[in-house]
């Protein structure tokens, strides 16, 4: 029944890795960049949480309104420093978000020192649904995978329906052509940097409410963020949620049987997907 | 550095294609001064500043082979602390079947270049940003597949035991002049490199890659090379750093800092020059010597610095001088000269 357990955590970890995926799916199927300080931008999330949770009244589900705040962040990220570097070279945005990173994590270190914290989520944080026969379905682990199945979906439509979400194709497409025929492409570009920013927000909350956190988390958050982008399939937005399943399955059944092999079981993973299946587990052509 | 001309209209040898520019000879002049003085220095200055110096060697060094890597092979890689690693863990593993560390030297560096070899066919099937995720990647993979090995001292680390008969101040000048010999190797190597086939090749796919491969240029199979060398290059660097340290510990030798320290040094010295890593090299290190008491303010000020330079001034300050001027010191193209006044 243990095993049984791992398989149902695993599926609700994989759920929060697919939520942080999702973000980098997007900046990646839209612009062709990868946002290095992803990772720790949700640490940045979770610490203003902390701060939230701290030193106001608000309660637990207050927290939703840091997404909107981070939507905002990354609107704002890509007009003053993300298109100003996809136009200085080929290189500028990765070294230019790699920069970033260093500087969110050690402005971290440096407020909060570099101590291991939680996110309080009082009653929810505990409670849960039994199944029965020993198996209990943590509320917040639904939850988490509940927001990633309602973001993905989400973000489909949009990309389907809307005119903005037409117009973001288009320019994952060819992001000239889209502009002759009308596309604003900054305004487009810094529109999926703030769905991504969001999203990340979410995501680094429920990460938090799960296990604790310190500034330096945020580098492994990169890391399954991006595992799990591959193994589902570039460019595919449910093959990014079925790559965080994967990805959480694994580190949770490994960790069954040998807790220290758990990560490395998932990089793993991520490069036997790399070796036998490199347009991941459900490709698709653009976002 | 040798000098060719090459007359390419020979009726007229009013216009000749010159690969020396200005500055290559003084520049090369300078360039041994400066070596030869630094080879006797531990002969003249305490330890201590020779010891500080073997750092900048090693910066220089590694700073070198990220700049061959993602200035001139296009392939930016977050993930050369795979090879430092590499390199530094065969050193404890052969100090433990009782080698002479230095002498394991050659061997760290023929072993990082035999795993770049399967590890580039992994991490080539990823593309641009994807390729440098994927490469940090395979470090941590690294990293937590060294750490399961109890003989190497699992997650601790573990010291040399094959300097403890060596006298101290030998051992220090031996190390100092082993790094210094690298650095220089790998800057001329590098020259030599891009000077050649491989130099060619390179700047054509850096031109365009299509028109590179319908030209006849196995643009993969010159980006594999280019990735060797630079795994070796690390893998060299990685092991110096561990007979420097006396220690290896695994979460600093396969930190994603060096990476860091890599990509800031080359951006401010200048990519896609081979001075760049060298003048950046200097300049984080004249950084680190008076801000490094500041400790995270530090590193947030190189994070920072690397954000102005990536968008504001993304060839790098020897980027400035030589768009300015004809100044090189190490020159790898060509460029016409025309007698004075015929000039069309």
């Amino acid at each position: 029944m243990d095993m049984l357990n791992a398989l149902v955590q695993g599926i609700l970890l994989g759920g929060v890795f697919a939520l942080f995926a999702s973000g980098l799916s997007i900046m990646f199927g839209v612009m062709r960049i990868v946002n290095l300080a992803h990772g720790d931008l949700a640490v940045l999330a979770a610490f203003m949480a902390v701060v939230a949770l701290t030193y106001t009244p608000l309660p637990f589900w207050a927290l939703v309104v840091i997404a909107p705040i981070f939507g905002l962040i990354g609107y704002v990220m890509q007009r003053v420093l993300i298109t100003p570097s996809l136009n200085a070279g080929p290189l500028a945005t990765l070294v230019a978000t790699f920069g970033l990173s260093i500087v969110i994590q050690n402005a971290l270190i440096e407020g909060f020192s570099a101590d291991v914290r939680s996110l309080d989520a009082g009653g929810l944080a505990t409670a849960s649904i039994s199944l029965g026969g020993g198996i209990d379905l943590p509320l917040i682990g639904i939850l988490g995978l509940g927001t990633a199945i309602a973001v993905i979906g989400g973000m489909q439509i949009f990309l389907s329906r809307s005119r903005t979400g037409r117009m973001m194709r288009a320019a994952s497409d060819d992001v000239d052509t889209a502009a002759l025929t009308g596309a604003n492409a900054r305004h487009i570009y810094a529109v999926a940097t703030a769905i991504a920013f969001a999203t990340l927000a979410l995501a680094g909350i429920l990460f938090g409410t799960r296990s604790s956190f310190s500034p330096t988390a945020g580098t492994l958050t990169l890391i399954f963020a991006f595992e799990a982008v591959v193994i589902g399939g570039l460019g595919s937005l449910w093959g990014t949620l079925l790559g965080g399943l994967v990805l959480g399955l694994t580190q949770s059944l490994v960790a069954y049987f040998d807790p220290a092999a758990a990560i490395l079981a998932g990089h793993l993973i991520f490069l036997a997907v790399l070796a036998f299946r490199p347009q991941g587990l459900i490709p698709a052509r653009s976002i | 550095m040798a000098i060719d001309t090459i007359d390419t209209v020979p009726a007229q040898p009013t216009i000749t294609v010159r690969r020396s520019a200005a500055g290559t000879r003084v520049g090369t002049a300078v360039a041994m001064l400066i070596i030869g003085t630094l080879a006797f220095l531990p002969f003249i200055v305490y330890q201590s500043a020779t010891s500080v110096l073997v750092q900048l060697f090693v910066l220089v060094v590694l700073a070198s082979m990220w700049n061959l890597l993602a200035g001139f092979g296009g392939l930016v890689s977050i993930g050369q602390q795979a090879y430092i690693g590499v390199g530094a863990y065969t050193v404890v593993a052969l100090d433990n079947q009782g080698m002479s560390p230095f002498l394991a030297i050659i061997f760290a560096v023929v072993t990082a270049a035999l795993l770049s070899i399967p590890t580039s066919f992994l991490a080539f099937r990823l593309k641009g940003d994807y390729f440098a995720v994927g490469t940090w990647v395979i470090a941590e993979v690294y990293r937590l597949v060294v750490i399961r090995f109890d003989s190497v001292g699992g997650g601790d680390g573990k010291s040399l035991s094959g300097l403890a008969g060596i006298d101290p101040t030998m051992r220090a000048a031996v190390v100092y002049w082993t790094a210094l010999g690298l650095a220089v190797v790998t800057v001329l190597g590098c020259f030599l490199l891009l000077r050649g086939r491989v130099g060619l090749a390179l700047t054509a796919i850096r031109d365009d890659e299509v028109a590179a491969r319908s030209g006849g240029v196995d643009a993969t199979r010159v980006k594999r090379i280019v990735y060797l060398i630079s795994a070796a290059g690390c893998g060299a660097a990685g092991a110096v750093l561990a007979i420097d340290a006396v220690r290896v510990q695994p979460d600093a030798i396969f930190s994603v800092q060096w990476s860091a320290y890599m990509i800031v040094i080359v951006i401010i010295g200048g990519i896609g020059y081979l001075e760049g890593p060298i003048l950046g090299a200097v300049v984080f290190f004249a950084l680190q010597q008076f801000l490094a008491d500041l400790g995270t303010w530090y590193l947030m000020v190189l994070g920072l610095l690397a954000v102005f330079f990536a968008i504001v001034i993304p060839r790098g300050l020897w980027g400035l001088i030589a768009h300015r001027t004809r100044f090189r010191i190490f020159p790898t193209s060509y460029h016409l000269e025309y007698d004075e006044g015929r000039a069309p």
